[in-house]
Formats: structure tokens, C-alpha cells, sequence
């Protein structure tokens, strides 16, 4: 009896679909969602039930790290034309006696996370290429009585830009020590109102249980 | 969508070998998708982080001024304590009576903990607040978001019996401990809250509380 001869053909499964699918996922992706951009210090944020987004602009954010630092994030103002960043940088080099080269400003105003380097360490900080040496200067800004470098960082920030919010972004272990340093000194420089980033979370109430 | 079908030429010529049709391999194409999909997924955040807005008083420089005065019977001093503990104490006490400090009141941040006992004492104000809400949900009043806003604003300006609140924090406390009850008091609605500077009898009060040091003042 002859045996059945099967076709010899390769099974190939067509991918069209599945490349339609991962393109459509693809674009969802980029549409949706945001570059986050790299923080010298993982902070895990606390819940609450305000629903305000966080602002893009106009803001200073005060990043406290569980470790204690203090780091500080400007932006550059609605309009890149504006370039607060650069100004304000140039300002508190004014007040230290460094000047700034053309080169540092413009490397500053494109650093995209938050910066916790002593002034007089600055130049440097600029200067170096890579992240590795970089990281070595992130101690966190000076804020102690004798040396209150935050201070006039908040100050400068607020004489160039002065529709500026404050923000504050702290981790949940972040002592509490630290928060009412950073809380003194904007209330010494009279900003009274700001903001603390948290993330939602829902919180339901039932009316009739607390009404025995 | 990528493959190319050729059509047949109409008209019968000439028989011609049949042509294969050409097929693209789309395997290296799912690999790079897969690729940028992954790398959009590690790097970039899809939910926005919230904020929320506090006030803080004006800080007295001068030292004639005097801290406005409020009634006792309606404050609520609420401590953050060490270890996520939360303590509390009605009125307010003097600095004379060290020696015989009241107890603290020891709670923490579950529903059924400081949340309960702001919403006893706030029932008045917390009801008025969710009737509004209620209201604006079911379409009885129609106003915008911004007048909704101004309208609870109004209800929390006119409350003259609800609790006034100050947070005070202990050295050990952290920041979490603070958001919490911040976001405590506008889950509760309260209209009136501050936080302050803690002071030395305070701090001893709580010490007392969570047994950090012996009551050393009971022998003087």
C-alpha cells in the first residue's frame, strides 16, 4: 500500500496582525503617557484624595529623600524663550562671586532632574561628563543657619520667576525634622501657600455609620 | 496589509509559470515593536501625580503681637507620635501645669480610628457639606465646578461650631504621617485646621504616652 505523502511545507504563521496590534499599543503608549524623568533619589510618595493634577509649569519642587537631602527643581517658564533656569543659576552665581560660563548655563538649563550640589561645587558639577561623577556632588543643598544656601536658591527663584508655586515632594519615611527645616524657611520668605505631591487614592464614607 | 496580491491579467495569452506570490516576513518587525513597547513602558509614567494645596499661617516676627486667640472648648490638638501612633487631647493646656499634665488620647490613622472621631465631632459640618455634594450630584442645583468650589468655601467660612484643629508633630514623626492628616482633614471636611509648632509639656505628654521615659515629674 503507498503511504499518504504529506505536503512538505514549513508552517509559517502570518505576523501582519500581531504587528497591527503592538502598533496600535505602540502608539497608545506614546500618546498617553509621559517621560519620567530621572530623580537622584527614589521617593515613594504618600497617598491622598486630592485629585488636582500636578502644574508643568511655574513650579519649584523641593524633593526630600528618605536619606534627609534636600534637592530643588525649577522649570524654564512657560516659553523656552524665557529661560529662567539659566537666569536664575546666574543670579546665585552673582551672589557667590562664581561666574558662570556661556557653556555651564546652557548645560544647566537642559539638566532635566532635580539638582542637590553646594554652589561652590557647581562649576564642577557642570563641568563633569558623565552620571557616575555627577552623583558624587548630589549631597544635597546646604540649609543649615550658617550656610542657607535653599534660601536664596528660593529667593532668586522667586525674584526671576514670581508667579511660582511651590511644591513639595517628599517620601513617606522622609523624618519629619527635615520637612519643618524646608517649611521654616519658605515661611521666613513668606511663601505661605504650596503644594505637596501625593498620589490618589479613593476614600469612601458611609454617613450613616458615624450618625449613631 | 503587507502582502502584495497580484491580480490576475485578464484575457487568455500565453500560459505563464505560476508566479509565487511574495511574502514579507514580519517576525524582526513584532521584535522591534516588542522592543519599543517595553522601553515606553519602563520609562515613561501613565498616571499623573496629584498635589495638595496647604496654607500655613503667617509666622509672628514681632514679639509684641500675640497669637490670635481661640476658644478652647472647640480645639482639637492632634500630635503625629512616633511609630505611625497618633495622639490627642481636647482644650488647650496651660504651661503652669506641667506637673499635672492631662493624658493623651491615643489613636491612628484607620478609618475607624482618627477618621471616626472627626466625623463625630464635625457631624454638623461634614453633613451640610455632603448634602451640597449630594445636591450637585443629582442635579438639583446646577452650578459650575468653580462655584461649587466657592460655595463649599462659604459653608466652611460660616461654620462657627465645628472643630478648630491644630497638628502638631513630635520629633519622630515623618512626612507620610503628615500627609495623612492633612488628607484626614479634607476627607472629614474640617473648616478650621493649623499646624503648629509643638512645645516642650507637649512633647512630654507624649513621651508619657508612648512610655519613651518614666514619668519623672509624678515625684517633684
Amino acid at each position: 500500500m503507498p503511504k499518504i505523502k504529506l505536503p512538505t511545507k514549513s508552517p509559517r504563521i502570518d505576523m501582519t496582525p500581531m504587528v497591527d496590534t503592538f502598533a496600535v499599543i505602540l502608539i497608545f503608549l506614546l500618546l498617553t503617557s509621559q517621560m519620567r524623568s530621572p530623580e537622584p533619589a527614589n521617593v515613594d510618595m504618600p497617598f491622598s484624595i486630592s485629585e488636582k493634577p500636578t502644574p508643568d509649569f511655574n513650579a519649584m519642587t523641593f524633593l526630600l529623600s528618605p536619606d534627609g537631602k534636600v534637592f530643588m527643581n525649577f522649570d524654564n517658564g512657560p516659553d523656552t524663550l524665557l529661560k529662567f533656569r539659566p537666569k536664575i543659576l546666574g543670579e546665585m552665581g552673582k551672589r557667590y562671586g562664581i561666574e558662570f560660563t556661556e557653556k555651564q548655563l546652557r548645560e544647566f538649563e537642559k539638566f532635566p532632574s532635580s539638582m542637590g550640589v553646594p554652589i561652590l561645587q557647581m562649576k564642577e558639577f557642570l563641568d563633569s561628563e558623565d552620571a557616575a561623577t555627577r552623583k558624587t556632588f548630589e549631597t544635597g543643598i546646604p540649609m543649615d543657619s550658617t550656610d542657607n544656601q535653599l534660601a536664596m536658591w528660593i529667593q532668586y527663584t522667586r525674584t526671576v520667576n514670581p508667579n511660582i508655586q511651590a511644591i513639595i515632594k517628599g517620601d513617606t519615611k522622609t523624618e519629619f525634622t527635615v520637612v519643618k527645616r524646608v517649611l521654616d524657611i519658605l515661611q521666613e520668605l513668606n511663601v505661605k501657600r504650596f503644594s505637596l505631591i501625593t498620589n490618589l487614592e479613593a476614600a469612601k464614607i458611609n454617613l450613616e455609620e458615624i450618625q449613631q | 496589509m503587507a502582502e502584495i496580491i497580484q491580480e490576475e491579467k485578464g484575457g487568455g495569452g500565453k500560459k505563464r509559470a505560476k508566479k509565487i506570490l511574495p511574502h514579507m516576513d514580519m517576525t524582526p518587525m513584532v521584535d522591534l515593536m516588542m522592543l519599543l513597547i517595553t522601553f515606553f513602558m519602563l520609562t515613561t509614567s501613565l498616571s499623573k501625580s496629584k498635589v495638595m494645596d496647604i496654607t500655613l499661617p503667617d509666622k509672628i516676627t514681632d514679639p509684641n503681637q500675640e497669637a490670635p486667640k481661640i476658644s478652647a472648648s472647640r480645639t482639637l490638638n492632634i500630635i503625629l507620635g512616633p511609630e505611625n501612633k497618633l495622639y490627642w487631647y481636647p482644650g488647650a493646656v496651660k504651661e503652669e501645669d506641667y506637673n499635672n499634665l492631662p493624658p493623651l488620647f491615643e489613636t491612628d490613622f484607620s478609618a475607624t480610628g482618627i477618621r471616626q472621631l472627626l466625623l463625630e465631632r464635625n457631624r454638623a459640618l461634614f453633613k451640610k457639606i455632603d448634602d451640597f455634594n449630594q445636591q450637585v450630584i443629582a442635579g438639583k442645583i446646577v452650578i459650575t465646578q468653580y462655584s461649587v468650589l466657592v460655595s463649599l468655601r462659604q459653608l466652611n467660612n460660616v461654620d462657627d461650631t465645628g472643630l478648630i484643629l491644630l497638628i502638631k508633630a513630635y520629633k519622630a514623626a515623618n512626612y507620610g504621617n503628615f500627609v495623612d492628616i492633612l488628607d484626614e482633614m479634607n476627607i472629614c471636611g474640617i473648616a478650621r485646621y493649623t499646624f503648629v509648632d509643638i512645645v516642650w509639656y507637649e512633647e512630654k505628654m507624649v513621651e508619657i504616652a508612648s512610655g519613651a521615659s518614666p514619668v519623672a515629674t509624678s515625684t517633684n
